[in-house]
């Protein structure tokens, strides 16, 4: 019951959050100095023309009146059209959905996979060579820049050894989709060709995404391991001689996972900021490549439409955060 | 002797550390016998802590074992470590602060649960699986010491998570589970320091009461001389890192023999008295002075205290003191 309360009062702090999004993503894309409505007659247009698409759009309006229009807009679905597709931006984003999530989503269950246990291994064995090893490895994933990385990555498994496809979702031109997550869908129709070819193209892609987000949880775990084993309820229940594994996996495990948790919801927003410059090496048709040629074509309603829905996809994901940690930390409730 | 069931001999434990090694326990004999309640006193930093915990077999790390021997019930606990029908079942432990000692995740319940799983008088060794019979059996158990140990509504208190308990009940609760093993040794260590004042005296003659109504023998660390007094039926005190006096509660205070013990008592306050402490400071541990450490801050020391602390005097009445020039023993 508390904990629905709980989850009731931390939604009702979303539309605030995400109107401060809001105004914060407006004002920046209204103050580069750039004209929308010259960008969108072309350059050789006369005035007139430029002047009639600025009315038309509402450009002309004071900035307080444009941000309120905007808004009311955003709530009703309509982000504007993209100068580049053409098309309602709320569309390109939803079509794009699928391809991101889907990598974001492998990413994260990698580096989660690999990261926790390792964590905890690492702080258990702690200035074994294990624990040395995994430290080399973990700092530099966090040092390497994702696209460097994607690159490194790309001419080494594409290009030199052709173990993976060097760009794209999938061979061919992709079935129509169920989910839009291409390896659910295959599993869906049963399509075990289609499977393997999407994670082969998915094998390159997601490395330089989970690298540092698994370096990221590593490092956690283990700093929250290592705090909890000198805990005193550790050290009275050594002093009880409860078995080593049970103090182990069940009480210093959730203790530290907690602060884990917390950092899992960061990560997953530095998964979507990594998703842009990765999609763009791996030409993934997804919500980054989207963002990242809009902003080549200075598409602003497209990168503002961008930057409000990864805003509002991780405010929800911290929101879920929020919610599993009041279930395992009885203290929050 | 036959009736010494827990024995300490020439103890002693260094701590390794960035400093340089410091030397803790220096030396130190203890014995209890069984279904006594023994005081360990001294000032912070003289090692009783260091002491319960090599009883109860959880030094830190970076301890070093450099001599001495340490026999439970006839087994050796120092070299054999703690088994696992010793350590929670045997020997149990009451905790400084009830406030840290429970994981703050679980309910109260949950995690005497987990101790009864494992530590149960019930439980027979090497069983893996908690039967529905035992559970039921431990439950009842449980709740009755839960009673027993003056805590309201008990199947209520089990649902609840430490938070939402206050620190007298959170002892009184670690009380409880140091008894539910049923142990023959129950270590605490400063059990009430973390507790109000008004409060630590309940707990502290509801613990003697309890342990006593149970023939369980409560080695108790406090720098509080005056709960040792009320509590305990012999006291050991100690100084850095050594133990300086064994006596029957009444002889400690009243005819200590070790100089220390006599400066230790005398400069507690007392009505109409100005306050008199110790002069000198406590040594540090990793440069202590040879021999008998009091012996700098000691009137009556001679050349030969810097030699050798080993000079036990042969205990009257069980009246022991480690002294080479202590104060006579006074019949009364």
């Amino acid at each position: 019951m508390r904990l629905l309360a709980l989850a009731a009062r931390r939604c009702l702090w979303m539309p605030p959050t995400l109107l401060g999004l809001t105004l914060i993503v407006f004002s920046i894309s209204h103050i580069i100095p750039s004209d929308p409505a010259r960008v969108l007659a072309g350059e050789n247009a006369p005035i007139e023309q430029v002047e009639a698409l600025r009315r038309k759009f509402g450009l002309d309006l004071p900035l307080p009146q444009q941000f309120f229009r905007y808004v009311t807009d955003v709530v009703s679905g309509n982000m504007g059209i993209s100068l580049y597709t053409q098309r309602p931006v709320a569309d390109d984003l939803l079509e794009r959905l699928p391809a991101t999530f889907e990598l974001a989503i492998y990413a994260m269950i990698l580096a989660v996979l690999l990261g926790l246990p390792l964590g905890v291994v690492s702080a258990l064995r702690r200035n074994s060579l294990l624990d040395h090893a995994v430290r080399v490895v973990t700092i530099s994933g966090l040092a390497m820049a994702a696209f460097w990385l994607a690159i490194l990555l790309q001419l080494l498994f594409s290009m030199k050894l052709n173990l993976t496809p060097v760009q794209g979702r999938i061979d061919g031109w992709g079935p129509d989709p169920i989910t839009g997550f291409y390896t659910l869908d295959a599993v869906l129709r049963g399509d075990w060709e289609m499977l393997g070819s999407s994670l082969r193209y998915l094998a390159l892609p997601v490395m330089p995404l989970a690298i540092p987000a698994m370096a990221t949880i590593v490092r956690f775990t283990r700093a929250g391991v290592l705090n909890v084993m000198s805990s005193n309820f550790v050290f009275y229940q050594n002093a009880m001689g409860l078995p080593r594994r049970v103090v182990i996996w069940k009480y210093i495990l959730r203790s530290a996972l907690i602060g884990t948790l917390t950092q899992i919801g960061l990560v997953f927003g530095n998964l979507l900021a990594g998703a842009v410059v990765v999609e763009a090496v791996f030409s993934w048709p997804g919500l980054g490549t989207y963002a990242y040629n809009s902003i080549l074509q200075s598409d602003y309603n497209a990168i503002m439409g961008f930057t409000l829905f990864t805003g509002t996809v991780f405010i929800c994901v911290n929101l879920l955060v929020d919610i599993a940690q009041a279930v395992l930390d009885p203290r929050g409730r | 002797m036959a009736d010494e069931f827990l024995s300490v001999h020439d103890l002693s434990v260094s701590f390794g550390t960035e400093g340089g090694v410091a030397r803790v326990l220096d030396q130190v004999s203890l014995s209890m016998r069984a279904g006594e309640i023994m005081g360990l006193v001294g000032e912070s930093g003289c090692g009783k802590t260091t002491l319960a915990r090599a009883i109860l077999g959880v030094l830190p790390d970076n301890a070093l074992i450099d001599s001495g021997t340490l026999t439970f019930d006839g087994a050796d606990l120092l070299h054999a470590g703690a088994t696992e029908h010793i350590r929670g079942r045997a020997i149990t432990f009451v905790p400084q602060d009830p406030f840290g000692s429970f994981s703050p995740l679980f309910t109260v319940g949950d995690q005497i649960a987990e101790l009864m799983r494992w530590k149960s008088p019930d439980r027979s060794p090497g069983e893996r699986f908690y039967a529905r019979a035992r559970r039921s059996a431990d439950m009842e158990r449980t709740l009755a010491l839960l009673r027993a140990v003056q805590l309201p509504e008990p199947e209520r208190l089990l649902r609840k998570y430490p938070h939402e308990l206050s620190g007298g009940q959170r002892q009184r609760v670690m009380i409880a589970m140091a008894l539910l093993p049923e142990p023959k040794l129950v270590i605490a260590d400063e059990p009430t320091t973390a507790l109000d004042v008004t409060i630590q005296a309940q707990i502290l003659k509801l613990l003697r009461r309890l342990a006593t109504e149970r023939g369980a023998s409560v080695l108790f660390t406090t720098h509080d001389l005056g709960t040792a007094w009320e509590i305990c039926d012999r006291v050991t005190v100690m100084y850095a890192g050594q133990e300086a006096e064994t006596a029957e509660v009444v002889d400690f205070f009243g005819r200590p023999r070790h100089p220390y013990t006599r400066m230790l008592l005398d400069s507690l306050p007392t009505q109409g008295a100005a306050l008199r402490g110790i002069p000198g400071e406590v040594p540090s541990p990793y440069a202590p002075p040879p021999g008998c450490r009091f012996h700098p801050r000691c009137p009556r020391a001679t050349a030969i205290c810097q030699d050798s602390h080993n000079a036990a005097v042969e205990p009257v009445a069980g009246h022991s003191v480690r002294c080479h020039h202590p104060h006579e023993w006074a019949a009364t």
